[in-house]
């Protein structure tokens, strides 16, 4: 029985990222078409500069979509249609992994790639009922991918029991909630990576033309920064959390262990990068920098601290 | 749009970078209102990230004492080093220490400031409407029939049932709403405060204990009855609540269905008779995520292996020792090691170097190890060495390290008589007549680590509003709205409806439209009749 699902749970990932692939394609081949001469009038909302008032007001009364068309291009009308049909086989894998298991999907490295994953792609999806941020798909889902790829192939452990000192429902709420704020992290990244390369366009730096079609510099840190306080929000419960459990576990709630370490940086990069949009001189480049950086160290906590440091968090399962 | 409440060099804050005057007392002052700065706070939340980092990179004595050994082992000539810039001891350096403390100074000195301004601003009412609204956020217009009192009142009643603090300016009403925004700030920052001196000098008041306890054995909460013990700095021995705990039983359970994880560990369970003084003896359980609560004090199970029971007789058949030895794990099979020193009762004096495989199988090379955990099939090999075991110095020893300068090898690989092997109850005669061994019983044995931290509730309570305060701070908006009646030439009124942020409010615009829209409405409603 275990058996049966596992491999079901595997074809499910394979399929998923079968159509992940064709649907970072199309996100792609509609950011290379954003530069022909735009078929649908997407411009930038106009910013009235200087005149009296701050630039935060500015931002704030043009707070439209800048995506004017509804439903947007047709390839990216098919990147995300594909993307939402991989998104349910990822689910359903991590799905069928926990019943294979008899547990959550998250207990070893795989698993929680597998999770994780489905989690960030899951937050992508979610958002654009808030925001169109569709044109972040091309990155997000080449993220998704790589991660996949990597966990399938290099992370697969089988099915085993939890150890004694995973055998908690902190387990459950810990591990999830921190992919949550990466989901979210991964997602202010992305925008802060655009707006790096928007603020270079509008400096005046020959750019690619896809840029002339999304939202301004300013906008953007302003997405960025309401997308990365979520995820700053799920770290910090992510942090009190662990500690809690460390100390059901482990016997104290804070040992600097390397894990605890680098979730802790994290958290103090973030808390930083709030701060430098709050600084002046600070703003715009230089904090999406931070945002950067701070998606980075999760990126490096998970992977490098997880498999060369050594630690109490010893349960990537290889 | 100057905010008085947060620091000079805060976004928003119009204030000019004040040059200092010089003198002493200015240069304090310089230096003060640099180090409460936004710039600093910055800095220094940088830093301290980077300063986070060598501690994960080298191992730490507080968490991984063996592991600096050994690194001090491989590394001499870096450890050195690192041991003078106190990377061993990273998150309790100098340098380390000193991050994070002027950070915290600078975040008092940052928060006593703005508490003052914050709780006169609760006080205080919402500010005069500006002359021109035209130029703010969210800016409506509409023109209506009512007469100029009945709209400001629509208006203060619109607003206040939107939770807005009011206030009547002639024709103007100027409306503020969201003050928990910066109280949940301040709560936060406060809040961070309060776990740093909480576990900081809190923890201070407890103690960490660790104890080896052999099934059928008992352990008294006295400071004689540690293996090794930490005190807080402001530990007395008064903290250590009397209790006794004896290790029923210890039962680990292994898994047997799945081949993938054949022999792990699914299962540890302490089975305990604990008493506290005064009070019945109480059985109860402990596992790895559940301590055990006794008298303010947590016990965790954080380990176990065996403790064989290894007896030994002089040529008489005397009983000379027969006691349980905690042998320590050395894989996930439970092979273990265990050091016996015997310093009286035989001839000379006998140290034993002891393996054991739980569940024996003789490799290829004819040496042995184990396949399982559980005791299916247990041997126990034993070299043996005589001669003086160095305990008479009174420099302590490590129970498991036995020091071989001044021993002799009478059993083993480098001796005539081969390596001791004895299955569960087997007796053998010790080589050169001097006694006999046998390998009467293996109980297990738990590891147990006692702490007693009466500052931890506090930590929990602070962490809880650092995260409360974060909530508050962050998705509250907080906002000024403004609605005022024009008079217009020819008869009738104009109404302006305009708002400003304080701080981030992305749905400020749309909020001013929907009070427009919810206020005429109103107006409308009172207009009918
Ligand atoms: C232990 C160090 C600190 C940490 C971890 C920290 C963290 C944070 C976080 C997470 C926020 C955003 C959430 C909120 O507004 O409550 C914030 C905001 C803020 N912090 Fe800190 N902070 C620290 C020290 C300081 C210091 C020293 C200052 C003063 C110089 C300061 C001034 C502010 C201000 C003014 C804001 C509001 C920013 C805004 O308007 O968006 N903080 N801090």
């Amino acid at each position: 029985m275990t058996e049966t699902l596992v491999s079901y749970s595997l074809l499910a990932v394979y399929s998923a990222m079968a159509i992940y692939t064709f649907a970072f394609i199309m996100f792609t081949i509609d950011l290379a078409r954003r530069s022909a001469p735009a078929p649908v009038a997407l411009k930038a909302p106009p910013v009235a500069v200087g005149k009296g008032g701050t630039a935060l007001l500015d931002r704030l009364t043009t707070d439209a979509p800048a995506d004017a068309a509804p439903k947007g291009p047709r390839f990216l009308r098919v990147a995300m249609g594909l993307t939402v049909i991989a998104w349910l086989l990822h689910v359903s894998a991590a799905v069928l992994r926990g019943l294979a298991a008899g547990r959550v999907p998250w207990a070893n490295m795989f698993e929680f790639t597998l999770t994780a994953t489905a989690i960030i792609v899951g937050v992508f999806l979610a958002v654009q009922f808030w925001q169109d941020l569709r044109f972040l798909g091309a990155f997000i889902i080449g993220f998704a991918l790589i991660a996949l790829g990597i966990g399938t192939t290099n992370f697969y452990v089988d099915v085993v029991p939890l150890p004694p000192a995973l055998q908690s429902y902190w387990l459950v709420i810990h591990v999830f909630v921190a992919s949550l704020g990466t989901g979210f992290f991964a997602i202010g990244a992305a925008i802060s990576i655009t707006q790096l390369l928007q603020a270079r366009r509008e400096g005046g730096a020959r750019s690619p033309k896809f840029l002339a079609t999304l939202p301004t510099a300013e906008k953007l840190e302003v997405l960025a920064y309401r997308v990365i306080v979520v995820g700053f929000v799920f770290w910090t419960f992510t942090l009190i959390a662990g500690a809690i459990w460390a100390e059901h576990a482990w016997g104290r709630y804070w040992g600097w262990d390397t894990k605890e370490v680098w979730t802790f940086i994290i958290w103090v990069i973030f808390a930083g990068y709030i701060h430098a949009r709050a600084t002046r001189g600070w703003r715009g480049s230089r904090s999406a920098v931070l945002a950067i950086v701070g998606f980075c160290a999760v990126v490096f906590n998970f992977t490098i601290v997880n498999l060369f440091f050594k630690g109490l968090h010893a349960y990537s399962g290889l | 749009m100057a905010d008085l409440s947060r620091p000079s060099d805060h976004f928003d804050s119009d204030q000019p970078v004040v040059q200092p005057r010089l003198g002493f007392v200015g240069y304090l002052r310089f230096f003060w209102r640099q180090l409460t700065s936004m710039r600093t706070a910055l800095f220094l939340l940088l830093l301290l990230a980077i300063a986070a980092i060598p501690g994960s990179l080298v191992p730490q004595v507080s968490s991984d004492p063996n592991g600096v050994v050994q690194y001090k082992l491989e590394y001499p000539d870096l450890s050195k080093v690192l041991d003078f810039l106190q990377v061993f001891t990273t998150y309790s350096s100098v340098w380390f220490s000193a991050i994070y403390l002027l950070l915290f100074v600078s975040l008092i000195g940052c928060v006593i400031p703005r508490t003052k301004h914050h709780l006169v601003a609760l006080l205080a009412k919402p500010p005069k409407t500006p002359a021109r609204l035209e130029r703010l956020a969210g800016f409506t217009s509409e023109t209506s029939d009512a007469d100029a009192a009945t709209a400001v009142e629509t208006a203060r009643d619109v607003l206040r049932k939107q939770g807005y603090r009011v206030e009547q300016y002639g024709d103007s009403v100027s409306a503020e709403r969201g003050y928990l925004r910066e109280t949940g700030n301040l709560v936060f920052h406060t809040a961070l405060i309060g776990v740093l001196v909480t576990v900081g000098i809190g923890g201070g008041f407890g103690y960490t204990g660790q104890k080896v306890v052999v099934e059928g054995k008992s352990f008294v909460n006295t400071l004689g009855g540690y293996d090794s013990f930490n005190p807080g700095r402001f530990f007395t021995e008064a903290a250590l609540q009397p209790f006794s705990l004896h290790l029923d039983k210890f039962t680990a359970v292994y898994e047997d269905k799945n081949f993938n994880a054949y022999g792990q560990a699914i299962d540890y369970t302490a089975s305990v008779t604990t008493a506290l003084r005064g009070a019945a003896p109480e059985k109860q359980q402990i596992k790895v995520n559940s301590p055990l609560e006794i008298g303010g004090t947590q016990v965790y199970l954080l380990g176990n292996g065996y403790a064989p029971v290894l007896t030994i007789r002089d040529p008489d058949g005397n009983i000379v020792w027969s006691q349980p030895t905690p042998f320590l794990p050395q894989d996930a099979k439970l092979t273990s090691l265990g050091v016996i020193k015997i310093p009286d009762g035989l001839s000379e004096q006998l140290g034993m170097i002891g393996f054991l495989y739980p569940t024996t199988i003789p490799l290829q090379s004819g040496a042995l190890a184990s396949s399982h955990p559980d005791l299916l099939d247990p041997t126990v090999t034993l070299e043996v060495y005589t001669g003086d075991l160095g305990l008479d110095d009174g420099v302590a020893r490590n129970a498991y390290n036995l020091d071989l300068t001044n021993l002799t090898q009478i059993a083993g690989r480098k001796a005539e008589s081969p390596t001791i092997e004895l299955g569960l109850g087997d007796r053998v005669d010790l080589p050169g007549g001097i006694g006999s061994i046998e390998l009467t019983a293996i109980p297990r044995f738990a590891s147990l680590d006692i702490h007693h931290d009466p500052s931890q509730v506090w930590v929990l309570v602070f962490a809880i509003l650092v995260l409360g305060g974060l909530l508050t701070s962050l998705f509250i908006p907080r906002r000024r709205v403004w609605v005022k009646v024009v008079p217009v030439k020819g008869g009738g009124i104009r109404l302006e409806y305009a708002g400003l942020a304080r701080g981030e409010d992305p749905n400020l615009a749309a909020a001013v439209t929907e009070i427009a829209q919810k206020h005429a409405d109103q107006l409308s409603l009172r207009l009918k009749p």
